[in-house]
């Protein structure tokens, strides 16, 4: 295998060379002998130009970090993802994005897909610069099931945050000029059977969230609404209409996210991850969901009235 | 160098060597079913594997020592997965990953010392049974592609005799791991062992399933699916272990004495 992102004559450790006997397969980062377990690493090794974000470093005196030039034509001229949102119910978690890309003012794409399955007990969602984004999740969709293949045995739930949150620190060049990528990853914990959210930031630092939350643009208007919209131990369904409530919410306020098209027929994507394993729900099912918080709107444009006194502590 | 080896002799040693070693251990069979690709192969480890998965919808077998198989089994994982990332997971295909074990093993044939004892199938599930794909590839580096079923190891002629006449095309499930054990457990006269769950490792690539097609038979599963080859196979009451193997007496079995298969090379065709 040959891989052009070598420098030339600087060989790549895996290129097979006739005559040197399976020394070439067997040197570090090549595919017989005794690397680790781990996709990326190899790929390091491998053909580091495959990495995501590589080569979106920028020439030395470049755009910096302070400087507001290049970097920022940069961001704005590639499509960025916005809102996504998550909360945790009896037995699962639920994770929802809405469709909409953005590149600077303008709307990049109405129906991209933010929230990914990553293997069948977890889910990843990505807000920041897409192309990168989406690269870091198929990325780390191989790398959870190429540690199964060769171990025989899937990653602890902590396991695959851990190893996400090392993916995106990879990044953190990428990020200092102005293409930040922060994925959102939940799944289920098999041992004790709960969802679990995991959120993270450009420097890899990951971060255990409870109940609920959300990233990107309208993340702050999606929190307040999930704040209050959310119970405890809501039921799937539940969950899943708090969700769309709190990306319409968002895109009510946010310019960056989109909300139900419903000329389009393109609505949020949903998926759960229960111990029946991960699920999207179809555009029709979501549809409904979608459905469900239009109609309400349309007597309510605000949505759902929270109560404003709170109740006696109960007894005891 | 002290003595002067002719290059054929050096050849002739090496694939002696690895024939002798790749035959001190069991046998393994691969064969197609109406719902995908079979495979089996006595194993009593439930941690040590002959049978994984390499991709979506393609899995490994393995005879011989394990270290060096487990070495190859590995590489190939690193070689889809590379693949499939590179490009699309739809391009990573059998026929690559087995002229890329080719390679591999005809490289470590030729340029060392000692030649890996190992014996591999690859194959791949299709959209339909005219698609599946089964390369067995030898220590040398030679490719056979097989059609039907195929079976690997040091008596893997014996075997592939025997399941020969136990094979039939499109045969479901229950039969096709029948044939298999038939196969496994040799051409021997009078009583055959009886296999138990524990005894054996069995796997499938299935046809009928999404994303990744391969899925391990254990426990349980397996053992409903063992009860039900000895049902059919013993209408006399469970006598202990069906019908002996050897001159395919089989007259029990609907497709006991098979169609002759009409696929040309069916077995051993890779040696050299």
């Amino acid at each position: 295998m040959v891989f052009d992102s070598h420098p030339p004559g600087q060989p790549a450790a895996s290129q097979y060379q006739p005559g040197l006997g399976h020394g070439a397969f067997l040197s570090p980062g090549g595919y017989l002998g005794y690397g680790t377990s781990s996709f990326a690493d190899f790929l390091a090794g491998a053909a580091p130009g495959l990495l995501p974000g590589a080569g979106s470093a920028l020439p030395p005196g470049g755009a910096g970090p302070a400087s507001a030039g290049g970097g920022r034509d940069l961001a704005d001229s590639v499509p960025h993802g916005t809102t996504i949102v998550a909360a945790a119910f009896e037995g699962g978690v639920v994770m929802a994005g809405d469709r909409r890309a953005t590149a600077g003012n303008m709307i990049a794409q109405r129906d991209i897909e933010k929230v990914f399955r990553s293997d069948d007990f977890s889910c990843v969602a990505i807000a920041g610069a897409a192309g990168i984004g989406i690269d870091l999740v198929r990325l780390f969709t191989v790398e959870l099931e190429h540690y199964e293949k060769l171990e025989g045995r899937a990653l602890s739930l902590e396991g695959k945050a851990n190893r996400l949150a090392s993916m995106v620190r990879a990044n953190l060049g990428g990020a200092m000029q102005g293409l930040v990528v922060v994925p959102l990853f939940a799944g289920l914990d098999e041992d004790t059977g709960r969802g679990r959210i995991f959120s993270y930031d450009v420097t890899g630092g990951r971060y255990e969230e409870h109940r609920f939350h959300a990233i990107g643009s309208g993340s702050v208007f999606a929190r307040g609404s999930l704040k209050k919209l959310y119970a405890d131990g809501m039921p799937a369904d539940d969950a899943i209409l708090a969700c769309m409530q709190a990306l319409y919410d968002a895109a009510d306020d946010d310019s960056a996210t989109g909300g139900p098209d419903l000329t389009r027929h393109i609505y949020p994507v949903v998926a759960t991850v229960t111990a029946d394993g991960f699920r999207r729900l179809s555009d029709s099912e979501s549809g409904e969901y979608a459905g469900t918080v239009v109609s309400g709107r349309m007597r309510a444009p605000d949505g759902p009235l929270a109560q404003l006194r709170q109740g006696p502590a109960p007894a005891g | 160098m002290p003595f002067y080896v002719s290059p054929e002799q050096a050849m002739k040693d090496k694939a002696d060597y690895a024939r002798k070693g790749i035959a001190r251990g069991r046998s393994g069979v691969v064969l197609q079913y109406d719902g995908g690709i079979l495979f089996a192969a006595p194993n009593p480890s439930t941690a040590l594997h002959k049978i994984s998965e390499i991709y979506d919808r393609i899995a490994f077998a393995a005879v011989g020592r394990y270290n060096e198989f487990e070495n190859l089994r590995k590489a190939g994982v690193r070689y889809a997965d590379m693949t499939g990332f590179q490009y699309d997971r739809q391009d990573v295909t059998a026929r690559g990953l087995a002229n890329w074990y080719a390679q591999i093993l005809g490289s470590i044939f030729t340029d060392s010392n000692k030649p890996f004892e190992v014996e591999i199938v690859v194959a791949e599930v299709g959209s339909s049974p005219d698609e599946d794909q089964i390369y067995r590839i030898t220590f040398d580096g030679s490719v056979a592609e097989e059609h039907g079923f195929v079976a690997m190891g040091g008596q893997s002629d014996q075997v592939a005799g025997v399941l020969k006449q136990h094979y039939a095309d499109s045969m479901p499930l229950a039969d096709a791991l029948a044939a298999a054990i038939e196969g496994v457990s040799g051409p021997q006269n009078g009583e055959r062992p009886e296999f138990s769950a524990g005894q054996l490792e069995v796997a499938v690539l299935d046809r009928g399933r999404a994303h990744r097609k391969f899925r391990r038979l254990a426990g349980p599963r397996l053992e409903a699916l063992l009860a039900e080859t000895r049902q059919p196979r013993s209408p006399a009451g469970g006598g202990a272990g069906g019908q002996s193997g050897s001159n395919g007496t089989g007259s029990s079995e609907p497709d006991g004495d098979a169609p002759p298969d009409s696929e040309p090379g069916g077995s051993g065709g890779g040696a050299a």
